[in-house]
Formats: structure tokens, sequence, C-alpha cells
């Protein structure tokens, strides 16, 4: 119970450091909103209507499919680093693991995931 | 106007309360004056001066000054290049976009006068003046490196001379013309 405790005053320290930093903030710096100070920033270019839209339901699937890669770079990373103690056996279970996934991109493929209308 | 800038009208109340207010305005003038988060804005060739100025032979970084992409995220706007007739609107909304206090250099002969084409062009404005406030001009066509680094040095210290409020006061003269 003792090894959480210390989880719980990172968390603590963690928040309070950002409402630290944000009550700061506040203090400091100039507030003055104004209309052409608060459009959407465009690249200096007038923003065509609101930001606030409803996007492609497609761009969720692609999202999806993304996260596979990240999983698999987060996993590979502190692999590549251990790799010299770990030996064969981790190799074997590394590929096992990349086929998975790679298993289930070959599946989104086959559905017609990756193919934009 | 910030919370902090309404100190000194209390700090002026009490005897000796000047020294609240002048350590005050040092401490924030010093911040704002060396960490001075530049924006991406280059229209002409005094842009690759300035990217040159930003990488390691010239090395921006060494007065606190690094670039961003967003300017809301930028305090400081050098405007590196001709600015034409079309792009004034927009130099202008990206200068409202920026986090306030904001700073402008004008680099260059371009945004000082127009620079080659002063006399011969429709489509040029004839300096930045005329649509922003400018702090620094930089001439030269482009100005070297070491030039843009010693108009951002003067840049610093106008900034640090600064008393609270004065810039809010600069810019409200300004856009009264």
């Amino acid at each position: 119970m003792s090894g959480y405790l210390a989880v719980l005053i990172f968390i603590f320290v963690g928040v309070g450091i950002v409402l630290f930093t944000f009550f700061m903030s506040r203090l400091l710096r100039p507030a003055n909103p104004y209309h052409d100070k608060r459009i959407n920033y465009e690249c200096a270019e007038l923003p065509q209507g609101n930001s606030w839209i409803r996007f492609n339901n497609r761009f969720y699937i692609f999202a999806l499919i993304f996260v596979i890669f990240d999983v698999e770079a987060i996993f590979l990373f502190p692999w590549a680093v251990a790799f010299g103690q770990l030996g064969l056996y981790a190799l074997v279970e590394m590929v096992i693991f990349i086929v998975i996934l790679f298993y289930g991109i070959f599946y989104a493929w086959k559905k017609g995931v990756l193919k934009w209308l | 106007m910030a919370l902090i800038e309404k100190v000194p009208v209390y700090a002026e109340k009490i005897p000796g309360g000047s020294i609240v207010t002048t350590t005050l305005e040092r401490v924030l003038s010093y911040g704002r004056a060396t960490s001075l988060w530049y924006l991406l804005f280059g229209t002409a060739c005094c842009a690759i001066e300035l990217m040159c100025t930003g990488a390691s032979r010239y090395d921006f970084d060494r007065l606190g000054m690094i670039f961003r992409a967003s300017p809301r995220q930028s305090d400081l706007i050098i405007v590196a290049g001709t600015i034409t007739k079309k792009m004034a609107p927009r130099l202008r909304r990206l200068y409202d976009q920026m986090a306030e206090p904001r700073y402008v250099i004008a680099m260059g002969g371009c945004t000082i006068k127009g620079g080659p084409f002063y006399y011969d062009s429709y489509a040029v404005e004839k300096g930045v003046d005329h649509i922003i406030p400018v702090d620094v001009h930089i001439p030269g066509c482009p100005p070297r490196p070491e030039s843009l680094l010693e108009g951002c040095i003067h840049l610093q210290e106008k900034i640090k001379k600064q008393k609270l409020g004065d810039w809010h006061k600069k810019v409200r003269s300004y856009d009264q013309g």
C-alpha cells in the first residue's frame, strides 16, 4: 500500500504544478481579448465556418489502425534496448507479436477500410 | 490589462511602495526581453537570412529566441521580406492573433520603405509601419545575420527599459494614428 502513496503524491504534485502555472500566468499575462484576436488561426486567412464541425467517420478507423503501429512502437523500443540480455526467445516472441499485429492490418485491408471513397 | 498591472495603483499609495513597482517592472521586463519567441514569418529573401540566424552558426537560441509556428505562442514577429498589398491584412491579422505584449522587428529595406519596389510597383506596401507598430528597423537588402542579432539585442534593451503599461500606451497611440 505504501508503494501507491508515492503514486498519489506524484499525481497531486503533477496536478498542483499545472494549476500553479495556470494561476501564475493568469496573474502575469495581459488579458485583452477582442474579435480579431479571438478568431481561429487559419494561417492568417479568414476562417470559413465553425471549427466545431463533424468529421468524417472514416478518420476514426484510420486512427484505430494507427494505434496498431503506436502500440507496436511502445513495445518494440524497450525490447530493442534490452535485446542484448533477452536472446533468441525474445526475438521469436516479438516476431509472433508483430505477425499478430500485421494480421490485424491485413484484416482491415481486406475489409476495404484503407480505400478512401 | 493584467492583474499585475494594477499593482502600481495600490502600491504607490503606501509610502515606499514604489520599490515593489520598480522591482516588479524589472523582473517582468527581464523575463519578456530574454524569452522572445518569434513567429515564423518569411515572405522573401530576408527569410533566408532569418533561417541562417536561427541555425547553429549564428544561434538565435542564445538570446532566448525560439521560432514558433503559431502566433498564439509568439510575442515577436520578425517581418522578413516584402509585404504586398494583398499580404498586408494577413500580416495585421497575424499580429492581432499574437500574445500580448507583442513586438515587431521590420527586417530589410522592403519592410522599412518598400526597398527596391519603392518607385515602380503598384503591389508592394511601402513600409510595414502602415500596418503594424514597428519597434526596431533593420536596414539591409537583406541584412546579414549579425545585423539581425544586433537588432534583436536593441529590442531586448528597449523592452528592459519598459515600464508597466508602456506597451499598451504605445499600441493605443499607434491605433489612433
